[in-house]
């Protein structure tokens, strides 16, 4: 439970959030500020103690909350999570990046160095780890929020939670189920999209399925996925070549088990046609 | 279903084991309940005494042994938590929590003078109208005392009604023992027999050491005329209820209470279906005759 | 003109308008099937164009598509993903919102008032899973539990009018011949309509159906006509999608806990819950608390919860029902077994939703005739307790 800074005396002081920016494209930060008619709550909640894309000024540490968002991509972010997690009492992951290694996780099974002659004009300046990874792959989090980006709704959920001290309320059944409750029609069955909603953890508010779009799984696997028998079907009912099925593996989480395991194995048969 | 010469007849849950909720039959608001003191029971198991804030209320609260509440922390949920205090005196309610989530985690923090929400009771508790003349064996492993505790005081109160009474109770070190003095002080001071057994003698510990079961090589049951009340968890039941079986205790003579996921308390929400019976309403103390055919089978 | 209850009447085509805004002036929202992103949808009507028409369902195991119809016939399809049950019982209901004050709980709002509904285009099937849930949610047993869910269930429920339309063209995962409720709606309905071309031959079901069929341009229908109703109904019966052998099911599914086939569908089964979320009769809901970020005011709202989730059956340490083996199990076993014991009646009523929407086309009608086919009565090592006579010489081994 995070008590603020109760032992001190005096008027009670909030609790001090923190939120650090990683390889990541802001979206999850911007999750956090779009969140209009919560915010002025929230900052009466908490101090906002360090969020560079928000305020210019900084307060030291401890924080009480840090938020991370984006992957570890560079020796420096390696170096610097460890710091961060030293300073936060309750650190949490937030988005594909930090929770997965997001999109640039692809280049964990390509050779990076490939990618920066190919893009920079002095790829010797460019220093980079071999692989994107999650936070997690680096030091311990309370908490991971899934995502690309996190959703308002259960970003603010989190914060709720870590201020009264208990769980965060996030499901992790599969997207059909928000899908469902909200009435939309499946793309799936009446339209024969490849959609990753039954084996893909709910959160989002089945935002593409809602626009008539197939989930392409941007809150990762939920609990349990049977993607083998998904697989199957998108192979056998919608003839999907294992290129297109290592493909939607492969995307925002690709790096993240058991996506990875799927995604790989589709290459495997994939080159085995070859 | 059978029905046996020495089997106990009657309707398998009456107003004596099922008083009716005062508070969730039509809604899901809770009525405040004060905790008036709390009791360290182990590291991490307290009991919060609690009363209803609401005189009239508090006044109408009737509740069985073995029935249970669903305990409220605004913002956060509820837990099913059985009472653990004495029936006879339904104004104090005694409720035994461990830590195992959100909602118990909640209820730990709670103080004494505070409050928190109560629904209940809810369920059928154990068959403490079909005692009369009868050996009874309670059989407790860990908090799984908890709901028993209650038919314990009943027992004490109305000794000269029941035969042999006899409280096995099993828990990990001597340390874990929930509600310790008052089975040391009923060990040995009330008309009944207790004996206590641990995983690990730990500390001083010179009394039996293995699982509750073991205790039955102790004891000598008269199998017609013994009633078996077992409440642990799903192992304990399991192998308690089929040594009893063994022992001959007839199936209609053996009582478990079983744990569940609940959400509502009232059959509604569909959580704590087990077979087609509903714990929390058809249960949660369950005659064996009832569950034999889908007893023991996982994932029911 | 007079209505009478055993005579039927005839509406013409054009008149669908009429019977629109007649329960429409009778103050109640119009709920009917119309096209939404190639699905047939349960929405508000306004008028009889807002009806899907001309239109044909190709329903099979994870399959759906909406073609346009020669026909020009309002009711060709059957029925999509959702049905009365999202307004009867919706998906998010608030039951309570309440804050702390000092010693007590205070009520902050109470539950809005219920909407007076009439549903056009009702299918036997749909009525029939009505009466099921009746029976879940104690609409018809004012003893019973009755908390702000339930009490909003039974009150949407008592103010509905109920149109049902009978069934002419069973959709491909159709078995309500074999469940007993269709295709003809046989009770449970206000008005009940049999399309033909030129109109539809009307039976009225209740008082309050003949108050609005008072205001209907009706006329005596033609024994030609009548007769053309009959003929499609019972061809109706034949040309149903699937069939499912329900005689001594039941049992067969009681006592087949272990049967191998549990293993071979989860295999295949996502345990997504979709299933659960088109399924007329699944009752099962979590209550859940809400708060403001201060923790001051707190929401509790009721969700529609499937059996295929984790936290469905959560109990410290881990889920009851841990493997996809368990779930579907339990999801099968209680639609066509221990439903009985509950409610006296199926959980299932042949609607085809689960075959349909189910995202990898798995077929309950498949399932459960596998299982009845090769039944193997592996039960709980107590089974003998149970089955036995004597039940002193029971249960053998522990099992551990």
């Amino acid at each position: 439970m995070v008590s603020g800074a109760s032992e001190q005396s005096g008027p009670p002081a909030r609790p001090k959030l923190a939120v650090y920016k990683f390889s990541s494209c802001d979206g999850c930060q911007l999750s956090l500020l779009n969140l209009e008619d919560e915010l002025l709550d929230l900052v009466e909640a908490v101090e906002i103690a360090y969020f560079l894309e928000a305020r210019r000024r900084v307060l030291p540490p401890p924080y009480d909350i840090g938020l991370v968002e984006g992957s570890i991509s560079t020796p420096e972010e390696a170096e610097r999570i460890h710091q961060i997690r030293r300073d936060c009492k309750f650190l949490v992951a937030i988005g594909a990046c930090a929770t997965s290694g997001g999109l640039q996780a692809l280049r964990n099974w390509a050779d990076v160095r490939e990618f920066t002659r190919a893009v920079y004009a002095n790829p010797e300046y460019i220093r980079t780890l071999d692989t994107a990874s999650p936070i997690a792959a680096y030091t311990f989090v309370d908490f991971e929020l899934r995502g690309c980006p996190v959703n308002a709704q259960q970003l603010l959920e989190l914060l709720t939670a870590v201020l009264m001290g208990r769980e965060p309320k996030v499901p992790r059944h599969s997207v059909c189920l928000e899908c469902k409750r909200r009435g939309l029609p499946c793309v799936l069955v009446s339209n024969g999209e490849p959609c990753l909603g039954p084996v893909t953890q709910a959160g989002c508010g089945a935002l593409c399925p809602g626009c008539n779009r197939a989930c392409y799984g941007c809150f990762g696997p939920m609990e349990q996925p049977n993607i083998r028998s998904l697989g199957r079907w998108f192979s056998e009912r919608q003839e999907r070549s294992p290129r297109t099925l290592k493909r939607l593996m492969r995307s925002y989480n690709g790096y993240l088990e058991p996506f990875k395991q799927e995604g790989d194995r589709y290459e495997q048969i994939e080159q085995g046609q070859e | 279903m059978t029905t046996g010469t020495n089997e106990i007849s009657g309707p398998a849950t009456s107003s004596i084991t099922r008083p009716e909720p005062i508070c969730g039959m039509d809604t899901w608001m809770p009525v405040a309940t004060r905790v008036t003191a709390i009791k360290r029971e182990n590291l991490n198991t307290h009991t919060y005494r609690m009363e209803i804030v609401d005189e009239a209320l508090r006044a109408q609260y009737r509740w069985a042994p073995g029935q249970f509440n669903m305990l409220y922390a605004p913002g956060v949920g509820e837990a099913a938590i059985s009472i653990s205090s004495d029936a006879d005196t339904p104004d104090m309610l005694d409720h035994t929590i461990r830590v195992v989530g959100s909602v118990t985690r909640t209820i730990f923090r709670t103080q004494v003078g505070e409050i928190l929400g109560l629904r209940g009771p809810f369920g059928v508790g154990w068959p403490i109208d079909r005692l009369d003349g009868r050996d009874v064996v309670l059989v407790g492993g860990g908090i799984g005392i908890a709901p028993l505790r209650p038919v314990i005081y009943w027992l004490l109160a109305n000794r000269d009604r029941v035969g042999r009474v006899v409280v096995l109770y099993g828990c990990r070190t001597p340390e874990d023992r929930v509600y310790a003095e008052e089975l040391e002080n009923w060990a040995e001071h009330a008309p009944i027999d207790v004996l206590v057994t641990v995983d690990n003698a730990t500390g001083g510990w010179t009394g039996p050491v293995g699982v509750v079961t073991k205790l039955l090589q102790r004891i000598r049951v008269n199998a017609e005329r013994t009633v078996v009340m077992v409440c642990g968890p799903r192992i304990l039941n399991r192998v308690a209820a089929s040594e009893f079986l063994q022992l001959h205790v007839p199936p209609s003579q053996v009582y478990v209470s079983l744990e569940r996921n609940m959400n509502c308390g009232f059959g509604r929400c569909g959580h704590c279906q087990y077979g087609h019976w509903f714990v929390c309403k058809d249960g949660p103390v369950f005659c064996f005759k009832d569950i034999a055919d889908i007893f023991a089978i996982e994932e029911i | 003109m007079n209505a009478d209850d055993s005579v039927r009447q005839f509406l013409p085509k054009a008149s669908l308008e009429a019977l629109i805004a007649a329960l429409r002036d009778q103050g109640y929202t119009v709920l009917g099937p119309r096209e939404r992103d190639g699905v047939i949808a349960l929405r508000e009507v306004h008028a009889a164009a807002d009806l899907a028409h001309g239109m044909h369902d190709e329903q099979a195991p994870g399959h759906y598509r909406l073609t346009a119809d020669d026909d020009q016939l309002y009711f060709n399809y059957v029925l999509g993903a959702d049905g009365p049950k999202r307004y009867l019982f919706p998906a998010q209901q608030r039951v309570v919102q309440l804050h702390v004050e000092g010693q007590r709980f205070v009520m902050d709002a109470a539950s809005p008032a219920p909407p007076k509904l009439a549903f056009l285009g009702v299918r036997a099937c749909e009525l029939a899973a009505i009466a099921v849930q009746d029976r879940v949610f104690g609409a018809d047993d004012p003893r019973t539990f009755r908390c702000e869910a339930e009490l909003s269930y039974c009150e949407t429920r008592r103010n509905a009018f109920f149109v049902a339309v009978n069934c002419t063209r069973p959709g491909g995962t159709c078995f309500c011949v074999s469940m007993g409720t269709g295709p003809k709606a046989e009770r449970g309905y206000d008005l009940a309509l049999t399309e033909l071309r030129a109109g539809f031959v009307v039976e009225i079901g209740s008082e309050r159906g003949r108050e609005v069929a008072a205001q209907l341009p009706l006329r005596l229908p033609t024994e030609a006509e009548l007769e053309l109703a009959d003929i499609k109904l019972a061809q109706a019966r034949h040309s149903m999608g699937r069939t499912l052998q329900t005689d001594g099911l039941r049992t067969t599914l009681a006592r087949n806990i272990e049967h191998p086939r549990w293993d071979q569908v989860a295999k295949r089964c996502l345990s997504c819950g979709n299933c659960t979320m088109v399924c007329p009769t699944c009752f099962c809901s979590t209550v859940v608390d809400s708060s403001a970020l201060d923790g001051g005011s707190v929401t509790r709202t009721r969700l529609w919860e499937s059996c295929f989730t984790h936290q469905f059956s959560y109990a410290h340490p881990g889920p009851v029902r841990h493997s996809i083996r368990g779930r579907y199990r339990q999801w099968l076993r209680h639609k066509l077994s221990t439903w009985w014991d509950q409610f006296g009646s199926s959980g299932c009523v042949g609607c085809g939703r689960c075959i349909t929407w189910c995202p990898v086309g798995i077929d309950i009608t498949e399932e459960a005739c596998a299982i009845a086919a090769t039944p193997s009565q592996s039960n709980s090592p107590f089974a003998e307790a149970w089955e036995g006579e004597g039940e002193a010489e029971a249960a053998g081994e522990v099992p551990r």
